[in-house]
């Protein structure tokens, strides 16, 4: 009587560890850390000239600087998207929304990553209309006018895909919306690091991808509970 | 019947079903215009005949013509369309592109096809649908639902101006709809190809269709590929309807909206406010 009853619940205990990590059924307790630097020279970022946006220009006391290739001390770079692209068990798709802010006529944060289904919030948080514009060509392309005070944008994305989005009315505003399969991934703040944590003992392959610099991987085998250190060294050119 | 024999029957004849569904063309290669039926197959040579030249062999927009012609053709491997009756981000009907196909889009290099029979029409509709996936298995994406048109009132009209302002249709179509509006050089399409926005003292030369309809649509499903984006979630159908009759006194035409706006300007123009930049970019 008791053992019919609890089949329903051991099937779904099996489906539902059968889901989240088939590739891997040892404990995820490993580690792939690095830094992402380059060598050369990157291009200057230039300052932008929000005149014709005075609700904007109010919002910021020094200039705002382009963000396509942003570095830091020791030739660190920032805004690049390391992520495991293959190797990586199948994950559950994330409830929670990834956030996207439209304010003082900059995108918040430049890149935005989220995983393939999950939701995507966009705001307006300025005193004017943007139209955000994501140039996907894998996924549908649409373009929205979202005026001042509008509730927020709310998608997602079906495929993986890496997405420029740009406002057509403000046409200094570039973004990415970056799509990913995998659960494990990080994008380097102004220090140029970047940690994967949680990852079952196996091989896989790990990528870095920057906006300007392009893409680049690595194989990586983590042990039971090993860390791995990983570096990606870009080559810059200054155009 | 026992419960086991039932069930072998349902999944035979759902085996039935499919076997005879793999004998039809797939979904995505037959287009349905009213009550014609377009083949992909009838539609190739008439493509290659009459469209590769700038859409290119593999509907890619690369033809031999292409680099010649502005604004470039459209590349159909990506399956974004301008002129549609469905919300952005939707693939058109197979009505939009036909009518596409029929209408040609004045100011470009894309003529209208009407020499060609309504049947060669849906035939290439239906081939120009095999160049992206995207079509494959996509379920049929709804037009939007336009309500019926109200008669232009001089509030409308009011209202509607004050739309333009507060929608911020200046920033690129102008204070006075000529295409000059502060962001209007800096505009792009997706291709990152220089685009005007539209001038409305050039009159009638929309390239979606010159009805109030198609002017209602055009905001409403916003012009996939281009800068002009959708506002079917900001604008309720009320002040869609009153955008479209103030964007009628923007042209140098004799319509119905104009004569109301016009009559009144002439006595209470001085009192509007100029539209443009205000400061908070409110109204």
């Amino acid at each position: 009587m008791h053992t019919r009853y609890l089949w329903p619940l051991a099937l779904a205990a099996v489906a539902s560890s059968a889901a989240r990590a088939p590739a891997h059924p040892a404990a995820a307790a490993g580690t792939i850390a690095g830094r992402v630097t380059f060598t050369g020279t990157p291009p200057k970022m230039r300052a932008i000239d929000m005149a014709k946006e005075p609700s904007c220009a109010a919002q910021h006391q020094t200039p705002v600087m382009t963000e396509t290739v942003v570095t830091g001390p020791d030739n660190a770079v920032a805004n690049v998207v390391v992520y495991i692209s293959a190797g990586d068990a199948t994950s559950a798709t994330p409830t929670e929304a990834v956030r996207y802010d439209q304010k003082g006529c900059e995108y918040i944060p430049h890149v935005a990553v989220m995983q393939v289904g999950q939701p995507l919030e966009i705001y307006n948080n300025d005193q004017t209309s943007h139209n955000i514009h994501p140039l996907a060509l894998v996924n549908p392309e649409w373009n929205k006018s979202q005026p001042p005070g509008t509730p927020p944008i709310h998608t997602s994305y079906a495929t993986s895909e890496f997405i420029p989005v740009k406002c057509n009315v403000h046409p200094w505003m570039h973004g990415y919306f970056v799509v990913l399969t995998t659960p494990h991934y990080a994008v380097t703040g102004n220090d140029g690091g970047f940690t994967l944590a949680g990852l079952a003992p196996g091989k896989y392959t790990v990528t870095a991808w920057h906006e300007k610099f392009g893409e680049q991987s690595q194989e990586v085998t983590v042990a039971a509970t090993g860390r791995v250190t990983v570096s990606f060294v870009f080559k810059a050119l200054p155009y | 019947m026992r419960p086991q024999t039932r069930w072998m029957s349902l999944v035979s004849a759902c085996g039935a079903v499919l076997l005879l569904g793999g004998v039809t063309p797939a979904p995505a290669q037959q287009t349905h215009v009213g009550s014609l039926t377009g083949r992909a197959a009838a539609g190739k040579p008439l493509y290659v005949r009459y469209c590769a030249g700038c859409h290119g062999d593999d509907g890619d927009a690369q033809g031999e013509n292409a680099q010649w012609i502005t604004p470039k053709p459209r590349d159909f491997t990506t399956a974004t369309f301008r002129c549609r009756s469905t919300p952005s981000g939707s693939l058109p009907t197979d009505q939009d592109l036909y009518n596409s196909v029929e209408r040609g889009f004045v100011t470009t290099n894309m003529p209208s096809w009407v020499p060609l029979t309504p049947q060669n029409r849906v035939d290439l509709v239906s081939y120009i649908k095999t160049f992206s996936s995207r079509w494959v298995g996509a379920p049929a994406a709804q037009p939007i639902a336009i309500p019926a048109e109200p008669a232009p009132t001089l509030e409308g009209l009011q209202r509607g101006r004050a739309l333009f302002q507060r929608m911020e249709c200046w920033k690129c179509h102008g204070p006075a709809g000529h295409g000059d509006g502060p962001s209007a050089s800096t505009l792009t399409d997706s291709k990152d190809n220089p685009i005007p926005p539209y001038n409305f003292a050039t009159g009638n030369r929309f390239k979606c269709g010159v009805t109030n309809q198609d002017l209602y649509r055009i905001f409403m499903t916003g012009l996939d590929g281009s800068p002009m984006p959708s506002f079917a979630d900001v604008l309720t159908p009320d002040q869609a309807w009153d955008l479209v009759h103030f964007l009628r006194t923007l042209q140098p035409l004799d319509t119905q909206e104009a004569r109301i706006w016009r009559a009144w300007a002439r006595e209470h123009g001085r009192e509007l406010k100029p539209i443009g930049p205000t400061r908070g970019g409110g109204q």
